[in-house]
């Protein structure tokens, strides 16, 4: 005959268990349910440390169809190289934004900026930025004009710039805008000071 | 002194003839098509054998004094330098002529390869001696003409695969050049067709191409659909002249359209077509989702037939580069516009961002290559670039004129820059918020006769210059 002492300790236990697991079940929906949708795949910069620079930024706007200068203070680190990604990085990131006047996609990435002499400078993209760009002439022009143009602005020098994709070419950004070729710097501030104006 | 000038003078002639075009070979297989120098050794004509076999397989070659030592996959040849024989797989093997080493180099007698190449791959060779072409297996692209009666008539030419030959038109013929396409010759080389404007085509083979050339009594235009498996090629419309309606028709004169006071009777194009329209984008290549339903390349060629219609209207000639959901590479469309000889090209894109339209001119890179009468590919629109731009401004003015918005713009927009005459691109967005009305056809008319009466307003212009 089992002693009645045992019967009521193992009783206590199994209730016990059922109890915890009970509570588990609950928390383990509530966290499901507080869970956003999708997660931000916004790129994580690196802490950069030193003091903050103010860079001009050339932002797009799709719905007006013009690019403006905006002003930023960003930390920006001593070589002319990690300069230019940092610059560009900034410009992206206004652009990862939800409420961003011209979205890029989300996971859009400058991999790298190799500043070639004279005056070359090679902007390397993730394949995120150009496989989920938007596909249309202005909106392609917009996000190659306002790379070339902030690049340009903030890093002294640079007469010519090329866009690649991880490491290679592309023959255009989303089927329409030429990347086989580099853009000329001074041609594309021309173009930049047509597209400033909305008509 | 005497022996000097004459010494100077032989150099200087010798500088200044014409130099002979490179001897080349072709090799066509299921694995790659490439072409190869031909060398003149002895009286016969030689090529590196290790070249030939490089994108067939794994070879390797190892010179040892006077022997060349062969391994293509697992077949075995050993070559000895000024013989006439060589030992393959340990077989006696004829060259022909003698086996030649040049820096390590094993050169063989261009014959020779029907002979050696069949034991090296397991498998038949065609070689066309004269042409130098060669066939490796089955991989003969064949082809039909025949003449399409329709007003005006068409030649209608059917490959058994893709193609993309170079076109090059001359009064009265049009020549098209195969040099990557393992063409063969039809039943005959000489093809005869029951028509008066399209008499007849001969098929030619010399130094490693194929060529295809068209008789005609008018200039010709050569279109590409079905992938590149089918081009037609027609004649290229004459545009009507017309008459200033304002000036009335008091004159056929040839007055220039500058003239005041006299009627402005513009001059007849003598063969070329007054507009190329280009629907971008078609087949495998959709363009822009517009929306769930609604492809870039549908909405580009609906108002590329109804900017052609208007400019029809006008009693101007317009070609459009597809009339149909048809794959076309950027290049195919440059070679027929530049073939063409239009006065102007117009490119048409779709978009949903945006309102209204925007008229691009080409964005040229600062570096231009041209060199005489040979433009730089990549900047062969410099020359057309002002005339571009009066033909975008004066597009501009009539949308603007009809209430729809036009904006001026420069872009690094294909094939714009490669176009060797006044080009422009339009990428028509919908006039307000909803993409529907992008399809509406009242919308669709008015963007298109604005363009078509902008073109025609230019037309003085473009065709002065051209």
């Amino acid at each position: 005959m089992i002693p009645r002492h045992l019967v009521i300790g193992v009783s206590i236990m199994l209730a016990a268990v059922l109890g915890i697991g009970l509570y588990l079940w609950h928390v383990r929906g509530r966290e499901f349910a507080i869970q956003p949708a999708s997660s931000d795949t916004r790129p994580v910069a690196p802490p950069i440390s030193g003091p903050t620079e103010q860079v001009t930024l050339y932002v797009a706007d799709d719905n007006l169809g013009t690019i403006r200068a905006q002003s930023a203070r960003i930390p920006l680190p001593a070589g002319r190289q990690q300069r230019a990604e940092e610059v560009l990085r900034a410009l992206l990131g206004i652009y990862l934004d939800p409420n961003s006047p011209h979205i890029l996609p989300a996971g859009s990435e400058i991999r790298e900026v190799y500043l070639v002499d004279p005056g070359l400078a090679v902007i390397d993209a993730n394949a995120a930025f150009a496989d989920g760009h938007r596909s249309g002439v202005l909106v392609e022009d917009l996000t190659v004009a306002s790379l070339v143009q902030t690049l340009s602005a903030n890093i002294p020098g640079i007469t010519q710039v090329k866009i690649l994709v991880e490491g290679t070419q592309r023959e255009t950004l989303a089927g329409h805008i030429d990347l086989t070729a580099s853009f000329d710097v001074p041609a594309v501030s021309q173009m930049v000071s047509q597209l400033q104006n909305s008509q | 002194m005497r022996w000097s000038s004459v010494l100077l003078a032989a150099i200087l002639l010798a500088a200044a003839s014409p130099s002979v075009e490179e001897k080349r070979i072709s090799i066509y297989s299921t694995v790659a098509n490439y072409n190869l120098p031909v060398l003149d050794r002895e009286g016969h004509e030689y090529v590196g054998l290790l070249e030939i076999l490089e994108p067939l397989g794994t070879v390797s070659a190892r010179p040892e004094r006077d022997h060349w030592n062969l391994r293509f996959n697992n077949v075995n040849a050993e070559f000895t330098f000024a013989k006439k024989g060589c030992k393959l797989q340990g077989r006696d093997v004829d060259l022909g002529a003698r086996f030649l080493l040049e820096n390590g180099r094993g050169l063989v007698p261009l014959p020779s390869l029907i002979v050696l190449l069949p034991r090296f791959l397991g498998g038949p060779v065609t070689l066309h001696d004269n042409s130098r072409r060669l066939f490796i297996g089955d991989v003969a692209v064949h082809f039909t003409a025949q003449i399409k009666k329709t007003e005006p008539p068409s030649l209608v030419m059917d490959f058994s695969a893709p193609v993309n030959p170079t076109i090059a038109t001359e009064p009265g013929k049009l020549r098209m050049t195969f040099t990557r396409e393992p063409l063969v010759p039809p039943g005959t080389t000489t093809l005869t067709f029951d028509d008066k404007t399209i008499p007849a085509a001969s098929y030619s083979e010399s130094n490693g191409s194929a060529e295809i050339a068209i008789n005609s009594s008018a200039a010709l235009f050569a279109s590409f659909s079905h992938d590149g498996r089918t081009i037609t090629v027609s004649t290229a419309p004459t545009a009507a002249p017309i008459t200033n309606p304002a000036a009335g028709n008091q004159s056929s004169g040839t007055s220039g359209p500058g003239m005041a006071g006299s009627p402005t009777v513009l001059p007849q194009l003598a063969a070329a077509v007054f507009a190329v329209i280009d629907a971008s984008h078609g087949g495998e290549e959709r363009g822009a989702a517009l929306s769930d339903q609604l492809a870039e390349k549908d909405v580009t060629l609906a108002i590329a037939r109804r900017v052609r219609q208007e400019l029809l209207n006008r009693g101007l000639s317009a070609m459009l580069l597809r009339d149909g959901d048809t794959t076309l590479t950027l290049d195919q469309r440059v070679a027929t516009v530049n073939a063409a000889h239009p006065a102007v090209y117009l490119c048409i894109h779709a978009a949903s961002q945006g309102r209204g339209t925007r008229i691009y001119t080409a964005l040229l890179p600062s570096t231009n290559n041209s060199q005489g009468p040979f433009l730089d590919w990549n900047t062969a629109q410099s020359g057309f670039l002002a005339r571009s731009q009066a033909a975008a401004a004066s597009v501009a003015s009539e949308l603007q004129a009809k209430q729809i918005t036009a904006r001026l713009l420069p872009a690094p927009l294909r094939p714009l820059n490669n176009i060797a005459t006044a080009a422009l691109a339009i990428e028509i967005a919908p006039p307000g918020s909803s993409i529907a009305d992008l399809t509406s056809s009242d919308y669709q008319n008015a963007v298109a006769s604005a363009v078509a009466s902008g073109l025609a307003t230019a037309r003085g212009h473009l065709e002065d210059a051209h």
